[in-house]
């Protein structure tokens, strides 16, 4: 608190000599001009406001709705509550969801061991300076440009069965986006497309950012370019890998756009999040039971959440 | 460039000079007025809600006509009921897709006093929460439709709340000049289009022309198929949720279906129906079942050469005269701002001048009532019309005859599944039954 005058000192309110009695405490709060403390309430009291409002409480309505029927019509009042039935619902009857389940996590490996590493790669690449590396740059960063609906349009272009690009060139019949079993793997080349591309871009920049001299010293040590990499920048580079995981834990979270512009997410391409929209937005309005799913993204994204926030804060206490 | 005296001038100084000639109070004054201009934008945009309730010489019509051609004939229709009754027509037309998704939000806020809409369960459904109105009156005075419409338009009540303007229906479509080329005939039984089929596959065609990548172009064969094998009320009750989905009847249907789905086009789930009905264009397949809608996906000059059949009887005693043909129309709102003018306007639009307007405008669609002059249709038009005419039942498509969210989201992919594996039949019909049970229960 004893740094809170050099907020402005310079325009605080004089203390008035009667107040110099007072005791110390309140006299620090009287450096603060009756404007400031106005502006520093609003300033906590409106995004405080716009969190609870917009984050929390439509979180909270999720939950509770997932314990009734509504169906998107008549009263709150009407409401009937079934308890935990969406949930069982969930798990045992319905059948898109453990496909969905597997899916996400299909996806998050994917994004993790493949689409991730190979950004950093081409990032040290360009990082080297090569001949027309602005170019690959561009290239490579195009489409992350695009929206994923956009993305999911020029795909299917070329996956379509009898008048995609794929199938004439290869002069195969594969159905890419029909087949359950070949579909997910097509639409995870086109997610990590994009992903590669938005890596590469952020992990460049860190690489960028790493002092020269580093790498100097390693070479005078006789050090090679892979273990330079791997011994030096990689350990100096750890807030730009954390910032790395977390996209592509939050990629592969909130993948949405491009399964529901190819199928809405049927047919083997089946996602969490397709099957909230699925539900709950539109004409179905299974408002109860879409909030069960959505519950359940809510608690696997905790759990990564946490993991994270764990993570961070062990670093800031070191 | 001096040096700045104090902080306050060195900030001053990183202002750009374009934006240094406002100061707070007229940046302020600026965004109230930008404000003030939304706001009376916004009113604009509400403002056939509000003025439209003092006077009775305006009644406000929402619409998802939101293609050019269906809107243009709305306002044809508007112009033409404003010179025939004094009353003016406020149309407020909404994306196609936006507007179906919404209908829920729509009619429990404060709707048009007109909307349109389609018949069959969802509409039944609305008026049963009384969430559209009674034109029962409106349909005393109608002439020129035939009793299937009458039904398609009532509600579980016994009243009518729904008033018909077009349809299409759903049928076996084919080329002339292929079938010509081959001699082919028309198949009258299943066994028929069953022989038919397998020699087009022996003549190098894909015998009928398949999609489903977007989920419902399969129900149209899920729909005939019940339709042949269990009639007509069979399939109402079981859309309604009365009937089991594991009962030997439904079973039988799964069977067929499974029976025919060799002849199929191969690999329907990752086609859209587009793509299947341009190869029935390219006369790579020998015919296609779906709506009259095919047709778009012909050339002008080859909308002549496009001929269909209704699907084959089955059953002999059920017959072949019941059918797929989605009816859209007008419903009007719960407590509309001027009853007397919203059902004067239903009252014009099931009229015969409206139907004549709408055959005129609008080349894809029949006119649902038969007191319209239809010597503007085409060929296929005129057999189309035909068709639904003698048609016995009118069913309204699967999705249109059940719960919403039982077709989208238990329909869709268990018949995804089905074409994926079609052993599992009895399997994928318990699980069907498990939701369904589910989903009718809350």
């Amino acid at each position: 608190m004893s740094d809170l005058p050099l907020i402005q000192a310079d325009r605080a309110v004089p203390p008035p000599a009667a107040t110099t009695t007072t005791s110390g405490r309140r006299r620090r709060l009287r450096l603060l001009s009756r404007t400031d403390r106005v502006v520093i309430t609003l300033m906590v009291l409106v995004p405080m406001l716009l969190v609870v409002g917009l984050v929390w409480l439509p979180a909270l309505a999720t939950v509770l709705l997932s314990g009734t029927n509504w169906d998107g019509i008549g009263p709150f009042s009407e409401i009937d509550w079934v308890g935990l039935k969406n949930y069982d619902d969930v798990v045992n009857i319905y059948p898109p969801f453990v496909p969905a389940i597997q899916n996400n996590l299909l996806w998050l490996a994917a994004l993790f061991v493949v689409a991730t590493p190979f950004g950093m790669f081409l990032a040290v690449l360009l990082d080297k300076e090569l001949r027309g590396s602005r170019f690959y740059q561009t290239a490579l960063y195009l489409p992350v440009v695009l929206s994923l609906a956009l993305i999911g349009f020029v795909w299917q272009l070329i996956y379509s069965r009898d008048q995609g690009l794929l199938n004439a060139l290869l002069g195969t019949q594969t159905d890419w986006y029909g087949d359950p079993h070949v579909n997910i793997w097509a639409v995870l080349v086109a997610a990590g497309w994009r992903h590669v591309g938005y890596i590469m871009l952020l992990y460049l920049a860190g690489l960028k950012g790493v002092d020269p001299s580093l790498r100097e010293a390693a070479a005078v040590d006789g050090s090679s370019e892979a273990s330079t990499f791997f011994r030096v920048v990689f350990p100096v580079m750890r807030p730009i890998n954390i910032i790395v995981l977390v996209v592509t834990v939050i990629e592969s979270l909130r993948a949405f756009d491009l399964v529901w512009v190819i199928n809405k997410g049927r047919n083997g391409l089946e996602l969490i999040s397709a099957l909230v929209t699925a539900n709950v937005v539109g004409e179905a309005s299974r408002i109860g039971f879409g909030s069960a799913l959505a519950t359940i993204m809510l608690v696997v994204s905790l759990v990564f959440i946490t993991l994270y926030l764990a993570t961070v804060m062990r670093e800031g206490r070191r | 460039m001096s040096r700045p005296r104090s902080q306050a001038d060195y900030l001053a100084r990183l202002v750009p000079p374009s934006v240094a000639g406002l100061n707070r109070r007229s940046l302020l004054a600026g965004a109230a007025g930008a404000g003030a201009l939304l706001g009376t934008g916004l009113l604009a945009g509400c403002g056939s809600d509000s003025d439209s309730g003092g006077g009775s010489k305006t009644v406000s019509v929402g619409s998802n006509a939101s293609d050019p051609t269906p809107k243009d004939v709305l306002a044809k229709l508007a112009a033409g009921f404003q010179s025939s009754s004094g009353v003016q027509v406020n149309i407020n037309t909404v994306d196609h897709n936006t507007f179906q998704e919404n209908i829920n939000n729509y009619l429990q806020g404060k709707p048009d006093d007109v909307f349109t809409w389609f018949a069959g369960y969802r509409m039944r459904f609305f008026a049963a929460k009384g969430l559209t109105g009674d034109v029962s009156d409106v349909w005393g005075k109608l002439t020129g439709f035939s009793d299937a419409f009458k039904k398609a338009s009532t509600g579980d009540d016994g009243k009518q709340y729904f008033v018909p303007a077009s349809y299409y229906p759903w049928a076996v479509f084919y080329r002339k000049s292929v079938w010509q080329q081959h001699g082919y005939q028309v198949p009258t039984t299943l066994d028929d289009l069953t022989t038919l089929a397998g020699q087009m596959k022996k003549d190098g065609l894909i015998p009928i022309a398949f999609a489903d990548k977007d989920g419902w172009p399969a129900m149209g064969t899920f729909d005939i198929l019940n339709l042949r094998i269990n009639g007509y009320q069979f399939h109402v009750d079981l859309m309604a949720g009365k009937e089991a989905w594991t009962s030997d009847k439904v079973k039988k249907v799964f069977d067929t279906w499974a029976g025919l789905l060799p002849l199929h086009q191969p690999d329907a789930l990752g086609r859209t129906w587009q793509e299947a009905a341009q190869s029935l264009q390219q006369k790579k397949s020998g015919m296609y079942l779906l709506g009259l809608f095919v047709a778009q996906q012909f050339n002008d000059n080859e909308q002549d050469d496009i001929d269909f059949f209704t699907f084959p009887e089955i059953d002999s005693t059920i017959g072949a005269k019941a059918l797929d043909a989605p009816i859209d129309g007008y419903m009007m709102a719960r407590k509309p701002k001027s009853e007397a003018n919203a059902k004067k306007l239903l009252d014009y639009i099931g009229g015969v001048d409206a139907a004549n307007i709408m055959v005129k405008g609008d080349p894809g669609t029949l006119v649902a009532n038969s007191g319209g002059d239809t010597s503007g249709y085409t060929a296929l038009k005129k057999k189309a019309a035909e068709l639904v005419g003698s048609a016995t039942e009118i069913a309204q498509f699967l999705d249109r005859d059940t719960r919403p969210d039982f077709a989208s989201t238990v329909i869709i992919p268990a018949f995804q599944q089905f074409i994926k594996n079609p052993k599992d039949i009895s399997g994928l019909l318990t699980s069907i039954e498990n939701q369904k049970k589910s989903i009718f229960t809350s």
